[in-house]
């Protein structure tokens, strides 16, 4: 093993987990789905994808059809095929669960979405051309799936991002393990055929006014995501690393990467687990995710918690960290507090509390936080009306604005955020912004 | 342990599995070690005039992730020369006296090209003869197989040639490939044959390769019929078995019957004994697993044998003949109706589907709150397991709409989840045949059927 190169060995740790299924590996288990009527799958997928229609469209061997299907519903088939929680969506509801196995519904979506984008398939051709403008802000997955849906109906769609790269967190924020980063960009690359202008580079606020917006524009949708993690609000803030940009380094330049040896990750969720993921696999001799509730509480999927836990990290529930130590710019220690569970908070879980006297220190050279993000910003900015922070919008996702709609996880404030959630509402979103377009001639 | 052993028109075996004549049994190597695994018999493949083969020879029905359903196949008679086959069948019955070795033959139509056939087939010690009247491809065309089998005059003719000077028990093989297949089985009844199998294979086109537009298999660009077989040709061959029982020539002749066609479990080869077979042929199990399936052949139908209380083989043939009969003997007041186990259903709601669109429209989707809702109509918003599993509906029979047709029985995924209960229908019995006897009229004009009905208390909804 010595002999591998750093870089190469760097690369190999973080390649997709699954393989792509071999084609007879889909068809036996294309075969081995019952083809379920009006299907608890189809139910459970946030964007309603006729999951039995384009599975016995691939043991049909039309995948071209079985691809048309999934993208019908949801033009980031490729991602979600990679990113959903299946377990507690598609396959967690699969009548074969209960006895058998689910159906691997994700990798056989995964397997006509290869063939799809192998083969450089142009699924859709947009509608006439309609004279509508609408702006997108945010390419991540919301704003790319509203953008898609509307170049669809043939109106004149613009896609501000502001990063370099679209893609939103399907780029950046999802560890290549899940998702390489071609999928997420090939994606895009699809929509901009479709007749989505993408202006990369460009935030609102900052190289584009909102006046401009809805000056040139008829309808606007918002699809900014959350803010930057939250300061944990600790002496020695400075040195602990922001978890979504430990991840966003893995996808883009995993070779310069720093990975402590002992790193200490802050938090308990997704994000969290794709941060102790990169550094177990990246070469960390020791990982450790600090808590403050317990494993009961966590936020993380179960499988996602079961998966690290055979990656070797190591848990410490009931701990907050009041303090990092370091020495010439080089991290030693964190020193935690003890807690205990109190009542129920506003979050709905039983609210940690510190328990007095009880700091011990846990060794660390590199300490990651990734305990969720700052609600959006913009909400205010454009003194849009929020719930919890969130931007609050209508059935028809619009905004407290006229013609300003919005979806994603800004508008999340109820459930788990999702890709597949976001897709939807930026799917559903579109149809209501072509209603308005269509309803002024 | 239930005797498995048989004696079929003086053709003893250990067991009633022989290998069909076909190309497991095509050299006294492969028939050695057949035995070895256990087989009761073998039917040698056929021998009889030079032939030359060709390739590809052996096209597959595969369904729904299952390989080799059914198989075809364009290969003729064995191309290794006579004097080797009869070689080799000597050989193979004297190592193995207990097993029954049966040659299959078929010559040219002449008296004297079939007497010197059954004559040197007599010499090699064989147990008994086969008479290929069945294959319909290749030799068909020749005048043989079922060029022979398809026209019963030619049949008994050429029986009746064999028995002049067969010394040995003589079963006549019976192509499907034959509207009627009570005729040419009779005829081998009247030319005195001594025992009869069924069936040979079914001409076939197995397919078009949808890449390069050529027939499977393709033979250098060309493709044609070919025979048959395999799991899913077993129903066919199940009712002509049961039509040569029940016709009054054959099935009283009390000729034995040698069944085949699709054997590939115990389960099938108690299905051909119970519906009047003594012995059992098989060919495409073989050719899909090897010759190692005899063990569980044997195993499962002894097993089964005993747990039914069967101490031999003969306490099982035709055992559910009696049953078998036609329209006109059917009990319409006889009533089932589907019902649902509620705690075995999973929900996939394929019986729903299955009686809304293709039968009789009477199994409902039933809220959680008791109230029958109609497919997909769930909030688009909703989502999740959770949400997609406490709310999807379940599924009822209004069994006083049931006709009890056994669709949704028949496609529902969960063993003994829908089960079909006899429901007195507080008609008293009657068959079709008494109706158009005793009230013809009710038969024959809608207006008395109508009638019939109301007075009868029969609602078709």
């Amino acid at each position: 093993m010595t002999d591998i190169p750093q870089s190469a060995a760097r690369t190999n740790a973080l390649d997709e987990l699954l393989p792509p299924l071999t084609r007879n590996e889909a068809a036996v288990e294309a075969a081995r789905c019952l083809m379920c009527y009006d299907a608890p799958c189809t139910h459970a997928c946030p964007t309603h994808i006729d999951i039995p229609k384009f599975i016995k469209k691939i043991a049909t061997e039309n995948l071209r059809g079985s691809a048309r299907t999934i993208l019908e519903s949801n033009l980031l088939g490729a991602t979600c095929a990679r990113v959903c929680p299946v377990q507690e969506l598609c396959e967690g509801a699969c009548v074969l669960g209960a006895e058998h196995k689910p159906i691997a519904i994700g990798r056989l979506q995964r397997h006509a979405m290869d063939f799809v984008y192998d083969n450089r398939i142009e699924m859709f051709q947009p509608a006439k051309s309609t004279s509508h403008k609408v702006a997108i802000i945010g390419a991540g997955p919301a704003g790319l799936s509203c953008g898609g849906e509307l170049a669809k109906r043939g109106h004149s769609v613009t896609l501000f991002e502001k990063r370099d790269l679209a893609g939103g967190l399907s780029t950046y924020g999802i560890i290549s393990l899940r998702e390489p980063i071609e999928v997420a960009l090939a994606e895009v690359a699809m929509l901009e055929k479709l007749g989505v202008k993408l202006k990369s580079g460009k935030e609102l606020g900052v190289d584009i006014t909102f006046a401009e917006l809805q000056t040139n524009f008829e309808a606007v949708f918002l699809g900014v995501g959350l803010g930057a993690t939250p300061a944990l609000g600790i002496p020695g803030e400075d040195h602990i690393i922001d978890g979504l940009e430990y991840i966003e380094q893995s996808k883009l330049a995993a070779r310069n990467l720093a990975v402590g040896r002992d790193v200490v990750v802050v938090g308990a969720g997704n994000t969290a687990i794709d941060c102790a993921t990169i550094a177990k696999r990246l070469g960390a001799s020791q990982v450790t995710m600090v808590y403050r509730r317990t494993e009961k509480e966590m936020t993380a999927y179960p499988h996602e918690y079961d998966f690290i836990k055979r990656e070797g990290v190591n848990f410490l529930f009931l701990t907050q960290p009041v303090q990092l130590h370091s020495e010439n710019g080089t991290v030693r220690s964190l020193e935690c507090l003890r807690m205990s569970l109190g009542p129920v908070d506003a979050s709905g879980r039983p609210s940690p509390q510190p328990i007095s006297g009880s700091e011990f220190l846990v060794m660390a050279d590199q300490v990651v936080k990734a305990i969720g993000q700052q609600k959006p910003s913009l909400a205010s900015q454009l003194k849009l009306k929020t719930e919890k922070g969130f931007i609050q919008v209508t059935a028809d996702f619009e905004t407290s604005l006229p013609g300003i709609y919005a979806g994603g996880d800004c508008i999340r404030a109820r459930g788990a955020a999702s890709t597949v959630m976001a897709v939807q509402d930026g799917k559903l979103a579109a149809r209501s912004i072509h209603e308005r377009l269509v309803a002024r001639g | 342990m239930a005797d498995l052993s048989i004696n079929f028109a003086g053709i003893r075996s250990p067991n009633p599995f022989w290998l069909a004549s076909a190309p497991p049994s095509n050299s006294g190597m492969q028939v050695h070690r057949a035995f070895e695994a256990g087989w009761g018999g073998a039917v040698w493949k056929t021998i009889g005039p030079p032939v030359l083969n060709v390739s590809n020879r052996y096209g597959a029905w595969h369904y729904g992730g299952q390989k080799m359903l059914a198989i075809n196949n364009v290969e003729l008679i064995s191309d290794r020369p006579l004097e080797i086959n009869l070689r080799e069948i000597a050989e193979v019955k004297r190592a193995w006296p207990d097993r029954a070795v049966i040659a299959s033959a078929m010559v040219e139509s002449k008296p004297e090209t079939w007497h010197d056939m059954i004559r040197r087939i007599q010499d090699t010690g064989a147990d008994g003869i086969e008479l290929n009247y069945g294959c319909p491809h290749g030799m068909s065309e020749r005048g043989m197989g079922s060029a022979v089998g398809q026209v019963p005059e030619y049949c008994e003719q050429i029986t009746g040639w064999v028995m002049e000077v067969a010394k040995i028990p003589v079963i006549v093989k019976l192509t499907p490939n034959i509207s009627d297949i009570v005729m040419p089985a009779r005829a081998a009844v009247a030319a005195g044959a001594d025992a009869l199998s069924l069936i040979n294979t079914i001409n076939s086109i197995i397919g078009v390769d949808l890449e390069t537009l050529e027939i499977t298999p393709n033979i250098g660009g060309k493709g044609g019929h070919g025979g048959y077989a395999g799991p899913a040709v077993k129903p066919i061959a199940l009712n002509m078995l049961a039509a040569l029982g029940k016709d009054s020539v054959v099935g009283g002749s009390r000729l034995p019957i040698s069944g085949m066609g699709g054997i590939s479990t115990w389960r099938d080869a108690a299905e051909f004994l119970l519906l009047g077979a003594s012995s059992l042929q098989v060919c495409t199990a073989v050719m899909h697993y090897g010759f190692r399936i005899v063990e569980d052949l044997c195993d499962g139908l002894s097993n089964w044998m005993d747990e039914k209380g069967f101490a031999g083989i003969s306490d099982v043939v035709s055992r559910s003949l009696y049953r078998v009969s036609d329209f006109n003997n059917f009990d319409l007041s006889f009533q089932a109706v589907a019902r649902i186990d509620q705690q075995k259903c999973i929900r996939c709601n394929l019986c729903y589907v299955a009686c809304n669109d293709a039968a009789h429209q009477c199994i409902d989707l039933i809220a959680k709150d008791g109230t029958v809702v109609e497919p997909q109509s769930y909030d688009i918003q909703s989502n999740g397991k959770e949400q997609a599993i406490s709310t999807r509906p379940s599924v009822h029979v209004r069994e006083e709409d049931c006709v009890g047709c056994r669709l949704c029985y028949n496609v529902c995924p969960v063993e003994d989840c829908i089960r079909m209960i006899e429901e007195p229908s507080g008609r008293p019995s009657i068959t079709w045949g008494q109706l158009s006897e005793s009230q013809r009229d009710v038969t024959e004009d809608w207006e008395k059927m109508k009638k019939y009905r109301e007075k009868m208390g029969i609602d078709i909804h």
